[in-house]
């Protein structure tokens, strides 16, 4: 016989809780909120605010000090040196933000500086450079990633799971419509994709795609503290992170569509209790689940974050923030919104006798 | 479920193809099976390998005010022929063309003349009249725009790929994007800077004669002689950089690149190597013309605006040859007739963005990436077996299927596998048991249930089948929009993503049930299923 985490009859009272939760959300929220304004905006790296990045190994154990010193007064741009990685791998990173630097002549001026001014050899192992036309391109890009993520997870939850393509459909038509009239008024991007975001919102609301709306307020929820996180620690904002935060987005959604599907299933049965318990109930029976496969990808991801190397350290650790806010939302923010607006009501009894059959 | 024995007979079918086409990757000495194997192995993206990305962008408004300027002198000569007189056409910061007729008289005869031969390619966009001239402001058709912004582009995307070709890059991938920009990779090369001066070189070559009765003091403060134009002469230094030297030269030029038909590296008899160029038939009939008109003049070899050498000419040059030194290194010899031979560029390019990874920093990242896949592989599966017994060995063996399916399909669609990709193998190790999770889960539920083990199995695997497609298909759209938004690394990422996702649904819902059929057919009836 396996072992059990927890107890076939558990019965956490997850739902009578929302309450110390929403605060706990709205206060970490608010708390990122205050890192980015503090930081007076996002900590874009190179991907989407332009610059240099030139990654340096030296030969043995050198201060941050030594090579911030040794650049100086060389008639360089403004560079910050940062250690990269947690190996002690001698590793360091050279930050650039000014723009219209040649790359070719930084690396050659900065290998000179720093073979001519430190007694350690040196090597420049990594290069990027990134110019504000392509940086601003990348940023586009990247938002609009995030919004389409978000509109077609909503439509697809919409009609796979609430068997309601013809809403989604509509929705989706509103949306682009929506979208094309904004469109015309030549917003910058952002303000476009957060318009259509709330349009999202307002059309689930308004259609009653009551699971949709709570599993996408908690992909919202989701990616909002994760940013904030990322800006209370002073990370960097890049192409990695994004990418960390769309994979967030479908493991969150995993979570929630399980937990969704219990509640759906058990609201079907002939004596189901008040939602409440319902929600409830779902939860505790999903929880092993939700556990354990959390913690067998935590796992994996401390293992990248302590193994895998520098580069793809900041990716880990936006997964694991990611995936620890993901199993709490599809718990608290999930459930709790779905006991607030109450689930769709049910509308194609044929597929439930098939189910049940 | 029915028909086991044909899922079985499907399953193996399956995993034995993923091996085949695995096996490559993951044994890098294939030996005397190498020619029953399918050779593709998992292609490394550059941060894996090492290499050069470069994102060129094409200087697109130069290469109009280029073709303006040049269709300007030609309707000056155009017009010269039917005795109109056209003044200075030049184009303005504004990217229009301007010119000045010189008498009032001949405005039909100049119009008609843009009519017949020019209505395709210009418009004409105002007429001022002044005291007894007209002056003409025209600028390129929105279609003629077009057109040339599609030639450039190939031109430039040709020129580039010549280039390196010749520069001996194994397996560079050079493709158009949007916005007129071009991306290049070139794999495992260490030398950016060579690379990037290679590509970003317009390469044109002019030859003009040197003005030697112009004050080259006085040109250097701005009084340039009407005719000619103030240029630098590069000087080599011992030491490798190079002295700029103020020469005048006049602006007309003789003979450019365009008639050239090879560049070699040569050596002197110093065993200094130079560019030695071939002309064409045209080229070589004005090249013995200029050099028969102008013995004893200087005729300085200029590209892209620097002065490569200004020799005196000492006789006729017959035979289509011409040779620049300069003190070159090997290399930049090298260079330098790869860029002859390959053409110029019709149009600047910029380098919007550069990434370029050492060699031995992406050797790291890929020994980093598979210890932390080992390291955490071997952590789930021991978790696995401690939580689920033989239902945690049973994913275990999904869990080797599903790397095994993984590095199957990156290697035999030639998709590649990046930093993030890896990362994404990683993710998906833990993710992948999600879907035995749930089976199990379930069926433990439906076995308190007080359901026969055989029932419980049924229920536990038709309830979470439907669970599991409705959970990964969403991650499958978030890697779809990550693969179209994404560039590089990051499309790598979603591929992996997606294969590994579709991996897990097999192996979880087909291949998991065979087991769990087989297991509980060997079981003694009666007793109960130790999940």
């Amino acid at each position: 016989m396996g072992l059990r985490i927890i107890k076939p009859d558990t019965n956490i009272d997850f739902m009578g809780k929302r309450v110390v939760a929403m605060i706990a959300s709205i206060l970490v929220l608010a708390l990122g909120l205050g890192a980015v304004i503090y930081n007076g905006g996002l900590n874009y790296g190179i991907d989407f605010a332009g610059g240099i990045n030139i990654q340096v190994k030296f030969a043995r154990d050198v201060e941050v000090r030594e090579i911030s010193q040794a650049l100086r007064g060389q008639g360089l741009p403004e560079i910050r040196v940062q250690e990269l990685g947690l190996d002690r791998a001698n590793e360091y990173l050279l930050r650039i933000s000014a723009l219209d630097v040649n790359a070719e002549e930084m690396r050659d001026r900065i290998g000179t500086v720093l073979s001519e001014n430190m007694t350690v050899d040196s090597t420049i192992q990594r290069l990027e450079m990134v110019g504000p036309k392509v940086g601003a391109d990348l940023k586009n890009k990247a938002l609009q990633a995030l919004f389409y993520a978000v509109l077609f997870i909503s439509i697809y939850i919409s009609g796979r799971f609430e068997q309601r393509w013809m809403t989604a459909g509509i929705m989706a038509a509103g949306l682009l419509t929506g979208l094309y009239v904004l469109g015309l008024l030549a917003l910058p991007l952002a303000y476009l994709v957060l318009s259509a975001l709330l349009i999202t919102l307002g059309l689930c609301w308004y259609l009653r795609l009551n699971y949709a709306l709570g599993a996408v307020v908690a992909l919202i929820h989701d990616v909002l503290i994760t940013v904030g996180i990322f800006a209370l620690l002073g990370k960097e904002f890049d192409l990695t992170t994004v990418a960390a935060l769309l994979t967030i987005i479908g493991y969150s959604l995993n979570d929630t569509i399980i937990i969704y599907d219990r509640i759906r299933e058990n609201l079907r049965s002939k004596n189901a209790p008040p939602l409440f318990q319902t929600i409830n109930r779902s939860v505790n029976q999903t929880l092993s689940r939700t556990l354990l496969t959390s913690g067998t990808t935590l796992m994996v991801v401390l293992c990248l974050i302590i193994l895998g190397g520098g580069v793809i350290h900041d990716f880990a650790l936006a997964l694991l923030i990611g995936i620890l806010v993901g199993t709490y939302s599809s718990i608290f923010v999930a459930g709790s919104l779905l006991l607030g607006i109450g689930p769709t009501p049910e509308n194609e009894p044929e597929e439930e006798a098939v189910q049940a059959a | 479920m029915s028909g086991l024995r044909w899922r079985i007979v499907a399953a193996v079918l399956v995993v034995g193809l993923a091996a085949v086409y695995a096996l490559p990757s993951i044994l890098p000495d294939k030996g005397p099976l190498s020619s029953v194997f399918p050779d593709k192995e998992v292609n490394l993206g550059l941060d894996l390998k090492g290499g050069i990305n470069l994102i060129l962008g094409v200087d697109m408004q130069t290469a109009v005010n280029n073709t303006l300027e040049r269709m300007g002198e030609e309707l000056r000569a155009e017009a010269r022929e039917d005795k109109i007189i056209v003044l200075s056409p030049q184009v303005g910061s504004e990217g229009k063309l301007h010119f000045e007729l010189l008498t009032r008289s001949k405005e039909k005869a100049l119009d008609d003349l843009l009519d017949n031969y020019y209505a395709d390619q210009l418009r004409l966009d105002s007429k001022e009249p002044g005291d007894r001239r007209i002056r003409y402001t025209v600028s390129m058709t929105s279609q003629y725009r077009e057109k040339l912004q599609k030639m450039t582009i190939d031109q430039v995307l040709k020129v580039i790929r010549n280039r390196i070709n010749q520069f001996g890059v194994t397996e560079p991938d050079i493709r158009r994007m949007e916005n007129n920009r071009l991306q290049v990779q070139l794999p495992g090369l260490e030398d950016a800077q060579r690379a990037v001066d290679l590509i970003q070189q317009t390469a044109h070559l002019e030859f003009q004669l040197v003005d030697d009765e112009a004050d080259v003091d006085k040109a250097t403060k701005g009084v340039v002689p009407p005719g000619s134009e103030l240029a630098y002469l590069q000087k080599p230094q011992p030491d490798g950089s190079y002295t700029r030297q103020p020469i005048v030269l006049e602006k007309n030029v003789l003979l450019s690149g365009e008639y050239i038909t090879d560049a070699q590296v040569a050596f002197d008899q110093f065993n200094q190597p130079y560019v030695a160029l071939s002309f064409d038939r045209q080229g070589a009939r004005i090249f013995e013309r200029v050099t028969g008109e102008n013995v004893h003049e200087r005729l300085a070899i200029v590209l892209d605006e620097k002065v490569y050498s200004a020799p005196t000419i000492q006789e006729k040059i017959s035979g289509g040859r011409a040779s620049i030194t300069g003190q070159f290194s090997m290399q930049e010899a090298h260079d330098l007739a790869i860029v002859l031979r390959a053409g110029s560029l019709p149009a600047p390019v910029d380098i919007l963005s550069e990434r370029s990874v050492g060699a031995s920093l992406g050797q790291q990242s890929i020994e980093q990436g598979i210890r932390s896949i080992v390291v955490g592989g071997i952590l789930v599966l021991l978790f696995m077996v401690v939580y689920y017994g033989i239902g945690g060995l049973i994913t275990d063996i999904l869990l080797f299927l599903n790397i095994l399916l993984i590095v199957a399909v990156l290697a035999g669609f030639g998709a590649t596998l990046t930093l993030p990709g890896i990362a994404g193998i990683i993710l998906l190790i833990g993710m992948a048991v999600d879907a035995s999770v749930l089976i199990y889960e379930r069926i433990r539920e439906e076995l308190r249930r007080g359901l026969s083990p055989r029932k419980a199995v049924d229920e536990g695997f038709s309830r979470a089948t439907l669970t599991i497609v409705d959970a990964n298909v969403t991650t499958i759209v978030a890697a779809v929009i990550l693969y179209q938004f994404g560039t590089g690394p990051i499309r790598g990422f979603a591929v992996t993503l997606s294969i590994g996702v579709l991996a897990s649904m097999f192996t979880a819902i087909f291949v998991c049930r065979i087991f769990f059929d087989l297991w509980l057919r060997q079981r003694k009836p009666g007793s109960s299923l130790n999940l």
